[in-house]
C-alpha cells in the first residue's frame, strides 16, 4: 500500500470555465482555471457544487480527463437526461462561468507510469472518461509500458476522443465495440463485452497484468468477474462503478 | 431500479472521507468486523442513495460504515470495521 501523505481538509475552490469542447453530441470537456490548484495523478476525480439562487446545493463527481503533465484541469462530463447537474454542465455552462469544486479525490484507482503494467484498460461509455487520463499520461512522459484499452460505446458518435485514440503511441492498443448500432463496413467488435470478447483482447493473466475498470455499476462487475474467472489477480482489477448517475 | 444498480464502490465517497480524515482514504486498508477481509476502501461497496452513505464489505455485504451528512455536521458510524490502516508519510 502506498504511503498516505497528511493532505489537510479538503475545501471548496472557485473554478473558472476558460473553454469548452464538444466530445460527442452528449458530452463535452470543461477546460478550467482553478487558482492554487495542485495538480493531480490518472484516475483521480473531482466533486463539484453548484448552488442555486435560493441555496439548494447539488453536489456529483466528476472523473479528470486531462493528463497531469498537461497543465490545465479538463473534466469530460455526460449528459444524463433528467440529470440534475450535468445538463446545465453540458449545455448551459459559457466561458467565463464560475462553479465550486474540490479535489483531487481518490487515490485508489489510479495509474502513473511508475505502477507498470501491462496495462488493461476497459471502459464503458463515459467510463472512458478516467482511463483517458491514464493514457494522456502514459503518452505525456513516453511510458514504454504495454496498454491495452478495451472500449464499450453504443454507437460511434458516442466515441469519446476518437482521433485522439487513433493517434496513442506505440504502446497502446485500442479496441473499439459498438453495441447498439455500427457503421457501413465497421471492422471492430460489435457486440457487448463478455467473457469470450475479453479472452479475445486482454492480456493473459501469467503477464501478471494491472487492469482498470471503469463504466456503469452492471458493466464493471460483469467485466471484473470475467477477468477474475480468466486468472487475473482481484486486487490487481481496480474497479470504479459510475452506479445511476444521479446526473 | 434494483438495489444492484445503485451499488457503487468506495471512490463515489472519496470527497465525503477526506472531509473527516486528512489523508485520501480510498487507498486506506479496511478489516471487516464481521468477515474479517481486508480491503481496500476504494473497492468497498457504497450505496449513495440513502439517507445517509452506507459502505458495505466486498465479501459478506455486512455494514461497515454509516455517514450522515447535514448542514455543518456529520455523523460517523464505525462499528461495522475492526481496523483502518493507514501509512501516513
Amino acid at each position: 500500500m502506498a504511503g498516505a501523505a497528511v493532505l489537510g481538509r479538503l475545501t471548496w475552490a472557485a473554478a473558472e470555465v476558460v473553454d469548452l469542447v464538444p466530445e460527442t453530441p452528449r458530452a463535452r470537456t470543461i477546460v478550467l482555471d482553478v487558482p492554487g490548484w495542485p495538480g493531480h495523478r490518472p484516475g483521480q476525480h473531482v466533486d463539484v457544487r453548484l448552488t442555486a439562487e435560493d441555496g439548494y446545493q447539488a453536489q456529483r463527481s466528476y472523473s479528470i480527463a486531462s493528463a497531469p503533465e498537461n497543465g490545465r484541469l479538463e473534466l469530460t462530463v455526460e449528459r444524463i437526461e433528467d440529470g440534475e447537474v450535468s445538463p446545465y454542465l453540458v449545455d448551459e455552462l459559457a466561458a467565463g462561468d464560475r462553479f465550486e469544486l474540490r479535489g483531487p479525490v481518490g487515490g485508489y484507482f489510479v495509474w502513473d507510469a511508475s505502477l507498470g503494467g501491462p496495462l488493461l484498460l476497459v471502459a464503458g461509455g463515459s467510463g472512458i472518461v478516467p482511463l483517458m487520463a491514464m493514457l494522456r499520461h502514459h503518452a505525456a512522459v513516453g511510458s514504454g509500458v504495454p496498454a491495452r484499452l478495451l472500449y464499450s460505446s453504443r454507437a460511434l458518435e458516442d466515441v469519446m476522443y476518437r482521433e485522439e485514440l487513433e493517434r496513442l503511441p506505440g504502446p497502446v492498443e485500442v479496441a473499439l465495440t459498438l453495441t447498439r448500432a455500427q457503421p457501413t463496413g465497421w471492422t471492430g467488435y460489435a457486440r457487448r463485452i463478455d467473457g469470450e470478447l475479453l479472452r479475445e483482447v486482454v492480456w493473459p493473466a501469467a503477464e501478471h497484468p494491472l487492469a482498470f475498470v471503469c463504466g456503469p455499476t452492471a458493466f464493471v462487475e460483469t467485466v471484473a468477474r470475467e477477468l477474475v474467472a480468466l486468472g487475473y489477480e482481484p486486487a490487481r482489477v481496480k474497479t470504479e462503478r459510475f452506479g445511476p448517475s444521479g446526473g | 431500479m434494483l438495489t444492484s444498480e445503485l451499488r457503487v464502490d468506495g471512490n463515489a465517497v472519496a470527497g465525503l472521507l477526506q472531509e473527516v480524515f486528512a489523508v485520501e482514504m480510498t487507498v486506506v486498508r479496511s478489516t471487516c468486523g464481521s468477515c474479517g477481509a481486508v480491503e481496500p476502501v476504494g473497492a468497498l461497496t457504497v450505496y449513495t442513495r440513502c439517507p445517509g452513505v452506507v459502505v458495505r464489505c466486498l465479501h459478506c455485504e455486512a455494514v461497515l460504515i454509516r455517514i450522515v451528512r447535514s448542514d455543518g455536521r456529520r455523523w460517523l458510524d464505525l462499528s461495522g470495521l475492526r481496523s483502518l490502516e493507514l501509512l501516513v508519510l
